[in-house]
């Protein structure tokens, strides 16, 4: 399947400054499996070592928690769109993103 | 007795619940790994004020100095970003002086912050989440130069009453309240306020007081604090990196911890306060004497909608 990743401010520079990068999966994993293949280093920083979302860290499939729906196995369809987002709010980003 | 200026009083006389910011407790911190003898710990309760949390000290300040000089005026909006505290304190204040209040704020912000801001009557502006806070200070710039004699635009992140709330009332306070023994301040940069002006006015007064700063990871970030880790990390205008002697980086699971071995000693507070405990702690394995002072920036109730708690 055809998704999108919406990659927040902090770890772009994982993705070449990249807001949005394609990837396929059936799955939550899947994706992230295929996030990690494109663009090294970005799993470390959402999963902890026991293969699970880190504590504070949030994803939604098309704007929808996976926590509240089947996690890491949340089934991902054409055209979906996921994010990452911290739970969390505050502090300012990178000067590259100042006004 | 009110640390505010002789000139705010009056300004405040038709809305006596703010005369209670400020004027926090000062109490001992008794934690393990805190304890050592020789060393005191201590930390002014920032969530005894109304709003919940330190912000309502500047937030106060700066909405007085600009009733004063006349850059608030009655047919004026104040308008700020906030990642939710300052938002609560904004429209607390604002609303209980009279005036109308507009935050921009990243839809991340807890819940019970928003709920909070929208109770006492501001309007609230949201931003993506995936674009961080940056999303929510471009927007307020744009709809403040886009209108600009309907908003003051108070900014906090460049407003010099900002410190000087910390110099003129937290850091006296502080002084007064250790009998002018400290010898140690821990704190954290959101806006750079608190530790400019503590720091300023403690090194004015006593100075061989050391400050140190937390830093925390860029990502995912402790709530309310501002990563400077690389060359490209905004530094907010009003804060003065000269106060800052030692920097301490802490990351967000420390953070928790340390937050959930406070809940246990009767201290319920937010992820900021356990990142700067986690600081006082790299202080008091460091020395064998002294007297530090660090700050509980809000309360934990504030955080039951994220993952703080379980």
């Amino acid at each position: 399947m055809a998704a999108t990743i919406r990659i927040p401010t902090p770890l772009r520079k994982f993705t070449d400054g990249k807001s949005e990068v394609d990837v396929e999966g059936g799955t939550v994993r899947e994706i992230f499996d295929d996030v990690e293949n494109r663009h090294g280093g970005l799993k470390d920083k959402i999963f902890d070592d026991a293969g699970e979302l880190r504590r504070f860290i949030n994803v939604f499939v098309n704007g929808e928690d996976v926590r509240h729906a089947e996690g890491l196995d949340t089934p991902v369809k054409d055209g979906d769109e996921l994010s990452v987002v911290p739970a969390i709010a505050g502090g300012l980003g990178s000067r590259s993103r100042q006004v | 007795m009110s640390t505010l200026p002789q000139e705010f009083l009056p300004l405040i006389a038709d809305a006596p619940g703010l005369s209670l910011i400020g004027n926090t407790p000062l109490v001992p911190i008794v934690l393990p790994g805190l304890d050592k003898p020789g060393v005191e710990v201590y930390a002014k309760v920032e969530y005894f004020n109304p709003g919940g949390s330190i912000k309502d000290r500047p937030v106060l300040w700066m909405l007085l100095s600009a009733i004063l000089d006349g850059r608030l005026t009655r047919e004026r909006t104040v308008l700020d970003s906030s990642s939710g505290n300052a938002g609560i304190a904004y429209a607390m204040i604002g609303g209980a002086l009279g005036y109308k209040v507009k935050l921009v704020v990243p839809e991340n912000a807890s819940e019970e912050r928003k709920k909070r801001i929208l109770a006492h009557g501001a309007q609230l502006d949201f931003t993506d989440a995936v674009e961080g806070y940056d999303e929510a200070l471009r927007e307020v710039r744009r709809q403040a130069e886009a209108d600009p004699d309907k908003y003051f635009f108070c900014d906090q992140y460049s407003n010099e009453s900002n410190w000087q709330a910390h110099y003129n009332m937290t850091a006296v306070e502080i002084l007064e309240q250790t009998d002018r023994r400290v010898t140690h301040f821990v704190g954290g940069v959101g806006t750079g306020g608190t530790i400019t002006g503590v720091g300023r006015r403690l090194k004015e007064e006593l100075p061989e007081v050391e400050v140190t700063m937390i830093l925390p990871d860029a990502f995912p970030g402790i709530e309310g604090l501002k990563p400077m880790e690389t060359e490209d990390d905004i530094v907010p205008e009003i804060f003065d990196e000269s106060v800052v002697d030692r920097k301490v980086q802490v990351n967000i699971e420390q953070a928790y911890d340390m937050c959930q071995a406070l809940a246990r000693e009767g201290f319920f507070v937010g992820q900021s306060s356990g990142g700067y405990l986690r600081g006082v702690q790299d202080v008091v394995e460091r020395i064998d004497e002294g007297v530090v002072v660090t700050v509980l920036n809000d309360i934990g109730e504030r955080y039951f909608s994220t993952s703080l708690w379980g």
